[in-house]
């Protein structure tokens, strides 16, 4: 893709990324959303970052992989291990990475 | 007054925004490294590495994003992915609406411009505590936008010396960013039930080689999943 179309491609992530933060802040400020779609949109985020993230730790190299050397997906399962504990962000992340980075530094 | 808190004293705004702001950044610089140092082998200009930061200013969308650009995608797909991982703001910013009523329009166009995750937990915790001062708010933004941004950079800085990264695991970033979300999104038995759904729906997808759209409708189905469990739930005697 050439940095144009690129760019292009940015604005528009911007635009629709801009539109699920102001949407509700400019359109419903007073108002509220009936309590079915608000039931409906609160199960998104987990069933979406779910759908995102199975393929990445079960299906690293592209086939299903649950075997001791798919270092990603135990490195996974450590860091959502903390998350759950300890609701923090940054000390789950890099835990998952200094498992993955030690585990190819030492295993190769 | 004379005993105003200290934070609504101009050179006091920044200071508090600061030390506030800290443990934001201290996720955000490592993650925005990953990140451009990521759209730097994906083929992006410098340019646009950070213009995406700039004006995108999501984590997860723009790594996913990276993905996509690195694979040739299409410019829609691209969109409609970064739409799907971004929904979940809708719900941050449905939340902050009463915290915030009072405030002008431009005011809320500026703080909905920055709102994350991670600023959206600091605030809700801010305002829970009787601490809304709007200046205090929009400068905490601010800063934590700008560590993102210099994370950024300092990624295409040190790009080349990381070579594609695996050794420092940066392929881990982003899984690892969705993990932590996850975790915190799992609040009771339907919003399981919408996890575990999505994630089996998107691993049957892409067994079928139903790859792109395939994990964006899976997640959609797995919420309606939970939704689903959620409603049944509530019928149930207890």
């Amino acid at each position: 893709m050439d940095d144009a179309k690129a760019c292009l491609t940015i604005v528009a992530m911007a635009g629709v990324t801009y539109l699920t933060r102001s949407a509700p802040l400019l359109a419903l400020a007073g108002r509220t959303l009936s309590p079915w779609a608000i039931r409906l949109l609160a199960h998104v985020p987990a069933s979406v970052l779910a759908a995102l993230v199975a393929p990445a730790l079960l299906r690293p190299d592209g086939r299903f992989d649950v075997g001791l050397g798919n270092v990603v997906l135990w490195a996974g399962l450590a860091a959502f291990a903390l998350a759950v504990r300890t609701r923090g962000f940054f000390g789950p992340v890099a835990l998952g990475m200094g498992i993955v980075a030690a585990a190819r530094y030492f295993l190769g | 007054m004379q005993h105003q808190p200290p934070h609504i004293l101009g050179k006091g705004v920044f200071k508090a925004a600061l030390s506030l702001t800290l443990p934001i950044a201290m996720g955000y610089v490592p993650v925005g490294m990953a990140y451009g140092v990521l759209a730097g082998k994906a083929g992006l200009s410098a340019v646009n590495v950070l213009l995406m930061s700039v004006l995108v200013y999501a984590g997860s969308a723009q790594l996913v994003a990276v993905g996509l650009f690195a694979s040739g995608a299409a410019l829609a797909s691209i969109v409609a992915t970064t739409f799907a991982v971004n929904l979940r703001h809708v719900l941050f910013a449905a939340a902050m609406s009463p915290l915030l009523r009072g405030w002008r329009k431009r005011e809320l166009a500026a703080f909905a411009f920055e709102l994350t995750d991670e600023s959206f937990a600091l605030h809700a915790a801010r305002f829970g505590r009787g601490d809304r001062d709007k200046g205090l708010t929009l400068t905490i933004n601010v800063l934590a936008q700008a560590s993102w941004v210099g994370g950024t950079a300092l990624g295409l800085l040190v790009g080349d010396v990381m070579g594609d990264g695996r050794a420092f695991a940066l392929d881990f970033a982003l899984p690892g960013m969705f993990l932590a979300l996850l975790a915190g999104q799992l609040a009771g038995p339907s919003q399981v039930a919408a996890a575990v759904a999505g994630a089996g729906l998107s691993l049957g997808a892409a067994a079928l080689g139903i790859t792109g759209y395939g994990a964006l409708a899976a997640g959609l189905a797995g919420a309606a999943c939970g939704f689903g469990v959620e409603k049944w739930m509530m019928r149930k005697p207890v």
